[in-house]
């Protein structure tokens, strides 16, 4: 028998919850606290814990270490892809005033919205490549 | 109250620190840097500063510490006894924090209204913010619209640092591989 049954089975009603309240976070940053780099780091850790409980390579078999490679960089480019789209719509580089065909509020709401996607890919898949690197390692 | 909670929050802080000097145990450590970190979010959230205590918990108290722990299992638990003396680190260490000490003498009471940092730029975040960019958080308008080009750089940061240690562990990992 498993010593740690009481760990799995608290882990996995804990796990999706700790995705939503990521979500929650991301999503709801415009109005309390938090925003792309919390959300990332929660939803990285709600995976790290994942990966505690039943094993890197059934964490990695979720999250494959070769799609978190892809995200680390593609969060950077939607962050200066909607940078350059400012430049596109006749504003500054990251000015987001323009990209709702001149509704300025309305283009504001996108811009940050895209942004803060760009964190959350970049920050959560980070963190996760770097703990895949540590973890992988094992013992000499 | 709040001058109550704050000290209390002060002084656990002060007693995990001297903890983590005193411990020799490096697993012990870990958990006594993750509890500096949540006293450290506690008390953000006394100084009104939401968005850094969130940062600081899942940051400093969590993330941190699973790195550190991973980092642990790779090596000894013990704290291996210092070759030097400790006394000319303390030194130093001293003589800054004796500094930077001094340097808070001159520092304007907290929140006052008056100071540079709420009547210049910050008054005028908040005075157009609604309008311009309707986001009722205005930390988030600042970090994501104002200065997203600071927060671009930010995000710059962390990816560079992911492939650094990529760059530094998976090398190594080939290496070894070479050797047998």
């Amino acid at each position: 028998m498993r010593l740690d049954t009481i760990l799995r089975v608290i882990a996995k009603i804990f796990i999706p919850f700790i995705l939503m309240f990521g979500l929650y976070v991301q999503l709801h940053g415009d109005y309390g606290p938090g925003g792309g780099f919390q959300a990332g780091v929660i939803v990285a850790a709600g995976i790290i814990l994942y990966a505690i409980i039943y094993g890197i390579a059934a964490a990695q078999r979720a999250v494959p270490p070769g799609l978190v490679e892809v995200m680390m960089p593609l969060g950077v480019a939607i962050f200066a892809g909607v940078g350059i789209a400012g430049f596109v719509t006749g504003r500054n580089f990251l000015d987001y005033s323009n990209l709702m065909h001149g509704d300025m509020v309305h283009g504001q709401h996108w811009g940050v919205f895209l942004v803060e996607i760009g964190v959350l890919v970049t920050v959560s898949s980070t963190m996760l490549a770097i703990f895949y690197a540590f973890a992988g390692r094992g013992r000499e | 109250m709040e001058q109550l909670i704050n000290m209390v929050l002060l002084t656990l802080l002060a007693a995990i620190t001297f903890g983590i000097i005193r411990v020799r145990n490096l697993f012990a450590v870990v958990v006594l840097t993750s509890a500096y970190s949540f006293l450290m979010a506690s008390v953000m959230i006394v100084l009104d500063a939401v968005d850094v205590a969130m940062t600081e918990a899942s940051v400093g108290a969590g993330i941190s510490t699973v790195l550190a722990l991973g980092a642990l299992y790779l090596t000894k638990t013990e704290e291996a006894e210092p070759r030097y003396s400790p006394l000319l680190p303390a030194l130093v260490a001293v003589g800054t924090g004796a500094v930077l000490v001094f340097g808070t003498l001159d520092l304007p009471p907290f929140g006052r209204a008056d100071t540079p940092l709420n009547t210049d730029v910050g008054a005028d975040y908040l005075a157009r913010n609604m309008a311009e960019t309707d986001i009722p958080n205005v930390v988030t308008a600042v970090l994501a619209s104002y200065r997203g080009f600071d927060t671009l750089g930010e995000t710059t940061v962390v990816f560079t640092a992911g492939i650094g240690v990529l760059m530094l562990l998976k090398r190594w990992r080939k290496a070894a591989r070479r050797e047998d």
